[in-house]
């Protein structure tokens, strides 16, 4: 489980967040949503460490993540998968050689042992027989599923999926989401998915964390959240004719 | 400007931690020694046989008299190619090749999350980036200017050879007469730092890019302008301490 208690963030002048305690439960989808500039990222890059609070802490598991130095750190960065927003794959590598990338570092794998298992996380993505391709011979979508494979080929604890669905086709999209959450089932991960995709909230969100100015402004399931008479969060979740129409007949 | 220097210090000191896994980190070594000394090899031929032979032009032109020794221009110019041109000229060039290309590089990087993806998996970034390209640089460059100062004399022989001013047993005669082995040693100090120099200044510079495309080429253009900068101050400091 991760647990943020307090967070606060500010870039100089700017808050950013403004106090953000929220749990991620293992096993569930938890999404973090909230409109542009509202501190979703920021919150993500808090709880991975690339960003220090200004102030709160971070747990995984119970244990204090962000008052760990680097060195601390690493046992449990081993632990995490993260996909990126632009995929983040390294182009000056192949595909196969991006997934091995972490095994090599910090396993003793023989070189097969390593080759299967970029092979089972290409299977598991639907990208078999892609593996000796660069980055840049590979469509948006294959790409954020290399990201997938790559994340999770050290079977992670915890998974991190920044904005999946940014400038896929819609099919895809509903794709990408049901192998986070097949992944996340699977393995029982702490997944946790910043998206301000509706699709996404309501195919996949077992738990919502909504966003607003910088504050948890509501918590609750895909289920909940078409009853829900928070006002911030309705004029987010139906913002479109088509989302309020979809309301009306529910 | 102090705290750019400081936190071009803290980098460094970060890049020289011990890596995650040596075998990983070696073969980062190699690739970046063969992208930097086998990749500058051509234009350092290039370069070399032609400052050479303009040296030993215009050294001629100056000093050829009835009342100097012909052997005196292989002398000057294997002095001034032995500590000045090859190191110096050399680094300025690779600093346009092998630094814009680092800066961009890792600044790319940075404005893809590539680092990011790497920090979070527990690596090093800075020393998985930044430390192949200091040990690539500190050891392929001294490499590029004894090979950048073979050709610079050879392209000296060519030019006393095309023209009949200085004749080629003059040449060699000069270039072995009044040899003092110091100069060999301010030739090897300063590429050792100019390697050092352009490595590490153009890794910073890429490092701490934030932005976009626009951001990388301005990083590249900083990173290259501040190696030349630093490189002619180098070749002062070391020029006025050992010789």
């Amino acid at each position: 489980m991760i647990e943020t208690k307090d967070i606060v963030k500010t870039f100089g002048e700017n808050e950013v967040l403004k106090g953000i305690s929220a749990e991620f439960k293992p096993g569930k989808n938890n999404l973090i949503i909230g409109g542009s500039g509202s501190g979703k990222t920021t919150l993500l890059k808090c709880i991975v460490g690339l960003h220090e609070p200004t102030k709160g802490d971070v747990f995984f598991d119970g244990e204090n993540f962000t008052n760990m130095h680097f060195r601390e750190r690493v046992p449990i960065r081993k632990e995490i998968g993260m996909l990126f927003q632009n995929s983040a794959l390294f182009d000056s590598m192949s595909v196969e050689e991006n997934i091995m990338f972490p095994l090599n570092l910090f396993t003793d794998m023989s070189k097969s042992e390593k080759q299967d298992r970029a092979n089972f996380c290409l299977k598991r993505v639907n990208l078999e027989g892609k593996g000796k391709l660069h980055p840049s011979e590979l469509s948006g979508g294959m790409k954020k599923r290399v990201g997938i494979a790559r994340a999770i080929s050290m079977q992670p604890k915890y998974l991190f999926v920044d904005e999946p669905n940014s400038g896929l086709d819609p099919l895809t999209s509903i794709l990408i989401d049901h192998l986070i959450s097949d992944l996340t089932q699977e393995y029982n991960t702490t997944t946790v998915v910043v998206t301000h995709d509706m699709n996404s909230v309501m195919g996949i969100g077992d738990h919502i964390i909504f966003l607003h100015d910088g504050q948890k402004w509501w918590e609750g399931s895909n289920k909940e959240i078409t009853h829900t008479d928070n006002q911030q969060l309705n004029e987010f979740v139906f913002a479109s004719p088509f989302m309020k129409a979809a309301r009306e007949k529910l | 400007m102090f705290h750019s220097l400081g936190r071009y210090l803290l980098l460094l000191r970060l890049s020289f931690r011990k890596p995650e896994k040596f075998s990983v980190y070696w073969a980062e070594v190699m690739r970046e020694m063969v992208s930097e000394g086998i990749g500058s090899l051509g234009i350092i031929v290039i370069i070399s046989l032609f400052i050479g032979a303009v040296a030993t032009i215009q050294t001629a032109f100056q000093l050829v008299s009835d009342f100097i020794p012909k052997t005196v221009v292989g002398g000057i110019t294997r002095d001034s190619t032995i500590l000045e041109f090859s190191p110096t000229i050399c680094a300025l060039v690779l600093a346009g090749r092998i630094g814009s290309s680092i800066a961009s590089q890792i600044g790319t990087m940075r404005v893809t999350e590539q680092i990011d993806a790497l920090e979070i998996m527990g690596v090093n970034a800075p020393g998985f980036l930044i430390a192949p390209k200091i040990i690539s640089g500190i050891t392929m460059i001294p490499v590029l200017v004894v090979v950048s100062v073979i050709l610079g004399l050879s392209g000296g022989y060519l030019a006393c050879a095309a023209s009949k001013e200085v004749s080629t047993a003059d040449y060699l005669s000069g270039l072995t007469d009044g040899f003092n082995p110091l100069i060999v040693t301010v030739c090897a100090v300063k590429s050792i730092v100019f390697g050092f120099l352009i490595n590490s200044i153009c890794a910073y510079q890429g490092f701490y890019t934030a932005g976009g495309a626009l951001e990388v080429g301005q990083a590249a253009t900083r990173g290259v302008v501040y190696s030349c900068i630093m490189i002619l101050f180098a070749d002062l400091v070391i020029s006025r301490v050992l010789l």
